[in-house]
Order: C-alpha cells, then structure tokens, then sequence
C-alpha cells in the first residue's frame, strides 16, 4: 500500500511538473509577442513615447550614502537623484548647479564664497549652506572612515588631511577645522590648502555633495539602507530601491528639481546583468533599452550595427615596474620592456574592441588645453614598440647589470581577458629580449591591491582612471612618494613640475599645462618609469531610439537628465 | 530514537562550532584586501578604515569577537554592500537559490530516476542507450554552455520562455532545465545499475513467477531497493544546488546566493564569507541527518540507533 502511493507520488508530481511548464509556456509565449506589438504601434503614433528607459547594470549599487561611494556604480546614480554646487553637463564641462553662479574667489584663489539656489530636498526641506557643511564633516570624519573623503579632501580641503592623521593617531580632532562654512542658510565658504586648478570638478564630484542633518542623524544606522531612507535634490529620485543587494530598481522624474522643465525622461528601470553574453541576448530578445559595458568577445560581432555605442574611455593600462627591484632600477632595463612588446597587436587583435595601443600616459580625448587642443596633440607618442631599440637596451642594461639573464615576475589579474593579455606580454618580451623570463602570477583584483600597497611585485600590470578632468589625476600619480606611485618612481624633475601645476601654477593654465607635458615626456622618453599599454574603449548596445545620454569620463558614468525616448526607427 | 537525535544534533553544533573556526582561520590567510579603493588610500586613511571593521586587532582577539557575536546571531556588515546586515544578505538571496535548486532537484530526479529505469528495464536497446546518452550528456557539458544555448535559443530565438530575470514561476523555468542537467545524469546513471543490479536478484525472479505485471515490478519491488544509495548522493547533491550555482544565477540574472558568495571571498567580504559558509555547513549537517533517517524509512533493515536493542 505504502509502496504504490509513493510511486503514485512521484508519477503525479512528475505529470504536474510537464503540466506546468506546458501551460507557463503556453502563456508566456503570447506575453513575448506583445511588447513587439506595441512598439509598433508606437512607431505610427508620433509624439507619444513613453519617456521610459529600460537598462542594465553589471553590478549592484554598493551604496547610496554620498560619502561612503567609492565606485563609479555609486557615483552614478547619486549624480542622478543629487546635486552638488556643481555638475557635469551634457559636454562633461563642470557647471553651476546649487551655486547660484559661480562662486566669488578671494584674490589668493584659496576662498570660494557660494550664493545657493532656492531648491528643496524630497521631504520640503529647503538645501541650505549647512546641508554642505554636515556632509562635508561626514566624510572626512574618521568615525564614518570613508574611503573617498579623505582621498578627495585630503591635501585640497583646508584642514582635511589633519583631521584624518589624528583619527588614525586616535588622537583628538576637531570637525570645525575643516575649511567649509556656512555664513548664512545660503552662503557657503570654502577654504582650500592651497589653489586648485580643478576646483569646479572638485565641487560637482559626489563626495561633495550635501545631506540633510536632521535626516541623517534621525535615520541613524538605517541611512541610506533602502529608497525610503534617502533624500533627494536632483533630476529624478529613487522610487523603489530594496538596498545595497537589490538587483532591480526604478529612478524617476523628480518634480521639484530645481530645472525639472529641462527633464524628459520619467522613469528608469535598472536591473543587474552580471553576465555580458546574457545582457545581449536580454537586448536582442527587447527585454532592455540599453546594457551595461560590453566584454571584448562580444563586440566584433556588433562592428558596424548602430545599436553599439563606442567611445574612448580615459582609463589607461600599463605595466608598472618597481623601481626598487635592482634590475628595473636600472633604466635601459625600463626602457627595453616598456618597449619591447607590440602593443598595436595586442590591440588590435587581442582586445579587438575599439581599444587603442597607448604610448603615453595622459589619455586621449580627455582633456583639452588653454589653446583648444587635447593633451595629447603636443608629444602623441613618448614610448612606441620598437623590437630593436628594445633589444638594444636590453643588451646595454644586462651588461650594465653585469648579467646575462633575468627573471622578472609579472603579477596580472585573474579574468580570462587578463590571463590573454598577460600571456601575449610574456610572450612578446621573452621573444623580444633574450635572456629574459617573465614568471607570470595571476591573482584576484584584491590581492594585486594589497600586494600594490606592499609593494610585492617586479611588473605589475594594471590601470587607472581619473577622478577629475584634469591631466593632473595622471600626472600626480608619480611624484616622489605619492600615495598611489607605489613603484618607487622617483624625479627631482618631474616633481618640481608636477608640484608646480599644483601650486603656483595653479592659476596659469597655460604653463600649468605644459609643465605637466613637459613631465610626462621625462617620466616616458628618458626615464621609461612606466610601460603603457593601452587605452580603453568601451562599447554598450543601446536602443537608437534612446537619445541624449551624457557619457562621462570620470565620476558617475551617465547621466539621464537630458535623455529623451523617440519614435522607435 | 530520541537520545541518538539529541546525540546527532549536539555533534550537529560541534561540528559547526569547527568549521566556522577553521573557516576564520582560513579566511585569514586569503591574500588581498577587503577594501576597494585600497589603490586611493593613504596609509593613515588604511588604518582607519581596518579599525572600523575591527581588523586592526590581533588575530585572536577577532576571533573571540567573531565567536561571541555569532552565538548572540551576530553575522557582522557585509564590506562590500554597505548598511548590509550580512544575515539580512544571505536571507533575502536564499529563497531564490532554495526555489531554483528544489526546482531542479525535483526536476531532475525525477526525469533521471525515470531514465535511469527505463535504461535498465530496456538493457541494450536503444532506450538504454539514449538514456545513457542523456547522462553522459549531462554531465559532461559545462552548465554554463549548456545555460547559454537554452537561452539563446529558447529565450530569444523561439521566445517560448522569459530570457532572464526572476519575476515568476515562468522565469525560472530555463534556469531549471539548466541546472537540472546534473541530477538527471547522476540520478540516471546510479538508477540504471542499481536497477540492473535489483532486477537480476532473487526477488524480482519469484514476482515474475508469481505473475506481477512489469509496472508492479519496476515500481513496487524494484524501485525502493534502488534507490538507497541514489539517496546517499543526492543529499548533499541537493545542498550544492540549493545554495546556488554561480554560473546559472549569473546567466540567468538571478538575485541568488551562490553568485554572492564567490564574489564575497574574491574580494575579501570576510563578514559575508563566514555567514555563507556557515550557512552552506549547516545546511550539509542538517541534510545528512536528513539522510539518515531516510534510510530507515526506505530500507527497514537499517536501524539508526545502533546494536543496543
């Protein structure tokens, strides 16, 4: 008796099962067939397109709290629902946003004196001087230990880089010296270290934008946990947003934007993709409006469809070689590898995605001088692939060395992309420079961080992309004992002028900008400190009908505000 | 029964008690830094941030700490998800993973015991092989190839099923066949010589002479003898399934576990480390006592509390 119901069970459960998946696919099918129906209809009836952009994101949103984002996710979507003194616009330039123009400048360019606009956060609330004032304490207290705010403030922020050595001393520190006050509800005064070139894309980063008090200290620990417990001031705001683990949430039209007649678009519906080949088929099967960035197998397959959207990303990779390690302190060494693999190759044919080979370190299309012209105009290439020169060098540096062989280790990521790159590196170099081995040591992201930091490494591959639209989030990189040099690159030279660019030549831009190409020519030409690579491309599928979207290249990666959804072509 | 279960369960919490301490100790020694920007700070900024998290104490001190707070339930902040309770984490991702692994345990079983009987009533004729096949199939081609070519062609090319996402039961349908793959194999294979094995012995002979019919045979004499070592695999088989497959839940864009807890210890969430393991560990303890039990009610010769009687 026991036995045959159990076989009757499992039978029933079985044709249940078939059941089942013959009907939901039964009905799903007329739901797939749907949305195509509508799209047409909405390509005949001109003027009504819902303003509604479906898109995916490869990763979730790790925070919302201005001052703990460290990550271009974050920054992304706080740019969309906030708003700084300043903000990208549509040409990446840094504009007025809360400041109600720009800010009076005392005549030692050190402080700025910002008259606010009227705005309100979500709750009614007025933005008011002291909204600044609290988040800006917030994020260099050593209490919360955000990441950005001291790298951001630090150095730039009067008193920040103080405040924070004493935290770290456990020592007593005093919030009221960081160098921002509120003379009145609508007047802002900040007081930098010293003058910075770059002060407007300071102003519109993330990091600096405001918080209502009485909100963040009412909300405590649950600040920022979900939509419910978030302000807003900007363009649109969050409408449903489960938390830092949701993999779906909704943006839309934030009515008491300041300049919400300027906003089109009503609603973005987000969901996370982790798998690029996924996102396709999610794009192909009409299911979204736009993905997340492309991997690099992917895109030849797209060449030429102009639903893929490419642009040259500033991020540049290269090989960075510690100058501590006798061999690459010897620079004909340095000059032998940073030239002695095929770089044009690697780009073409390896990452065969719109990447270009790199000779240099300030990208390309990046930032433009005084006299109109991009940075890289004045000296294109510093360090191109020469197989003999290298070779030459080789020879010249082993002899200098007082050896016939070396072996180099070579730490690299641990993804498929990287593992290819790293080996066609090996590769081109063991070929190119007799006598050399490259012993190659793959490892997870968080381990090259920490082994970066210790400075555990001879060539190091990786990459960097800037924080602000200035060649000095490049060229700072490499002063003697800079926080993220971390390869032992040393140049009286190249300090003096890339300190200079910060200091007084902050308020020259022309000598400000060539003190900072003169120094990057030293740093590649004579002293071959670094090994570029390349320079990213990055390439998305994105719905022709979707128009307006700001690509930026620091900071938050898109902005919304001025997207508008057409007839579908 | 009573005092063996109690035996059970308290060897059930020693044996978590060593895991979660191995895994601490273990999870100290993983290279790498927990911290994102660690690339943008500066040193005095790093120690700030290691003594929010705790991690500027010695090593046994974190792990006195570590303990008393999982005993009041404590599972820490996740590192990488910031305000996230890391139990709040694990919960929210569970279901789905839970869902889509019961899916596909059920699924599987069922079509591979089937097969598996199937085979081994048909020994040598085409359904035998087809069904080898199958298993061979299963189990050899990698989940995600096999998770790729159901959705492009199911998905987007026919459109019977939603591409992706988790939003209803017709969502998880492709991510279920695809996970399904291995237990068919696995249920198949073991049912096929287990059967052959049960069928050819005394028994089954005398039901044939007695006359019972060949579906009272396979289902009712045959079947539960079979099936005592399937059950031995297919615990633990149910576990790595329902704690969820990186691969599927990537594919399929589903909001699950096992996608989490690989990239928790990729980039040294220790928090959300300890939690999942702990998690996955006692789910295992729980499972196999599962098992245990449920050789008892299979096979009545099988007596849990041991020679006392």
């Amino acid at each position: 008796m026991k036995k045959s119901k159990f076989s009757l069970l499992l039978i029933l459960t079985l044709v249940f099962s078939l059941f089942l998946t013959a009907c939901s696919g039964g009905k799903d099918n007329t739901e797939g067939e749907k949305p195509a129906d509508k799209d047409d209809a909405t390509g005949e009836e001109v003027a009504n397109v819902p303003q509604e952009l479906r898109m995916l994101d490869s990763s979730e949103i790790p925070t919302m709290d201005t001052v703990l984002a460290e990550g271009s996710t974050s920054f992304t979507y706080i740019n969309n629902v906030g708003e700084g003194l300043y903000r990208l616009d549509q040409d990446h330039k840094p504009v007025p946003a809360l400041a109600d123009g720009a800010p009076e400048i005392s005549d030692d360019q050190k402080v700025y004196t910002f008259k606010l606009k009227d705005s309100k956060w979500s709750n009614g609330e007025p933005v008011t001087a002291h909204d600044f004032v609290f988040a800006w304490r917030r994020a260099i207290d050593p209490a919360t230990a955000s990441p950005y705010g001291p790298y951001m403030m630090g150095g730039k922020i009067k008193g920040a880089a103080e405040i924070t050595e004493a935290g770290a001393a456990k020592k007593d520190y005093n919030l009221e010296d960081l160098g921002v006050k509120a003379l009145d509800d609508k007047t802002l005064e900040v007081t930098l270290e010293k003058p910075v070139v770059y002060w407007e894309d300071l102003f519109a980063f993330p990091t600096f934008y405001p918080q209502n008090e009485k909100f963040v200290t009412e909300k405590g620990d649950a600040f920022a946990s979900n939509a419910e417990n978030l302000l807003y001031n900007g363009p649109f705001k969050m409408e449903k947003w489960e938390g830092t683990d949701a993999t779906e949430w909704v943006l839309v039209k934030n009515p008491e934007y300041h300049s919400a007649d300027d906003v089109t678009l009503e609603k973005i519906t987000v969901n996370v993709v982790k798998d690029s080949n996924s996102a396709v088929n999610a794009f192909e099967a009409g299911e979204t409006d736009m993905t997340g960035l492309l991997s690099s197998d992917i895109v030849p397959s797209y060449e030429g469809d102009d639903r893929m959207l490419r642009w040259n990303d500033p991020v540049v990779f290269w090989i960075k070689m510690n100058q501590k390690n006798e061999a690459l302190a010897n620079v004909n060494i340095r000059k032998a590898i940073a030239m002695g693999f095929n770089k044009e190759d690697l780009a073409n044919s390896i990452l065969n995605n719109g990447s270009v080979a790199a000779n240099y370190f300030v990208p390309k299309d990046f930032v433009t001088g005084p006299n109109g012209e991009d940075f890289r105009e004045k000296h294109g290439d510093l360090i191109v692939f020469n197989a003999e020169e290298a070779k030459k060098h080789w020879e010249q540096g082993l002899k200098e060395l007082g050896v016939d062989k070396l072996e180099i280790r070579y730490l690299g990521g641990d993804t498929e992309a990287a593992k290819k790159t790293d080996a066609y590196i090996k590769n081109q170099l063991e070929t190119n420079l007799p006598g050399l081995t490259v012993k190659l040591e793959s490892v997870p992201f968080a381990v090259r961080l920490e082994r970066d930091n210790a400075m555990d490494y001879d060539l190091q591959f990786a990459g960097w992309g800037p924080d602000y639209g200035n060649a000095l989030s490049f060229t700072d990189l490499w002063i003697t004992d800079g926080g993220s040099n971390r390869m032992g690159y040393s140049n009286k030279k190249y300090d003096e002028l890339i300190k200079a660019a910060q200091g007084e030549l902050a308020t020259d831009p022309e000598k400000n900008w060539e003190a900072q190409q003169e120094a990057e020519r030293i740093m590649l030409e004579e002293d071959a400190g670094l090994a570029p690579v390349y320079q990213r491309a990055n390439n998305i599928l994105l719905n022709p009908a979707v128009k307006g979207l700001a690509i930026y290249n620091y900071g938050p990666d898109y902005s919304f505000q001025w997207v508008k959804i057409t007839e579908a072509e | 029964m009573a005092k063996y279960l109690l035996k059970r369960v308290l060897y059930m919490f020693l044996t978590l008690f060593i895991i979660a301490s191995l895994t601490f100790f273990l999870m100290k020694i993983i290279p790498g830094t927990p911290f994102a920007s660690a690339n943008k700070l500066g040193p005095a900024q790093m120690e700030i941030m290691k003594a929010k998290y705790g991690l500027d104490q010695p090593v046994p001190v974190q792990y006195a700490i570590y303990i008393g707070n999982l005993l009041k339930g404590d599972l820490g902040i996740s590192f990488q998800f910031n305000n996230t309770p890391v139990t709040d984490l694990m919960f929210k991702r569970l279901g789905p993973s839970m869902q889509l692994g019961a899916q596909a345990m059920l699924l599987g079983t069922i079509v591979g015991i089937l097969l598996g009987i199937f085979a081994a009533l048909r020994q040598n004729t085409w359904v035998d092989y087809s069904s080898t096949f199958v298993a061979v199939l299963g189990k050899s081609i990698p989940n995600f190839v096999f998770a790729g070519l159901l959705q492009y062609f199911v998905g987007v090319k026919l459109g019977w099923f939603p591409v992706l996402f988790w939003r209803g039961f017709e969502y998880t349908i492709l991510p279920t066949i695809a996970l399904s793959m291995l237990p068919i194999a696995i249920a198949a294979r073991f049912m096929r010589t287990e059967m052959i094995e049960v069928l050819s012995s005394d028994y089954i002979t005398l039901a044939k002479a007695k006359g019972a019919s060949f579906f009272e045979i396979a289902f009712k004499h045959a079947l539960r003898n079979a099936l005592i070592p399937l059950v031995t695999v297919l615990g633990p088989l149910a576990i790595s399934l329902m704690t969820g497959s990186l691969v599927i839940e990537k594919i399929f864009a589903i909001p699950g576990l096992g996608e989490q807890f690989v990239k928790s210890i990729t980039v040294n969430d220790y928090p959300v480390i300890m939690g999942t393991t702990i998690l996955f560990a006692a789910l295992f303890v729980v499972i196999i006592l599962v098992v245990d039990i449920l050789y008892g009610i299979i096979d009545p010769r099988i007596r849990l509390s041991g020679g006392n009687k």
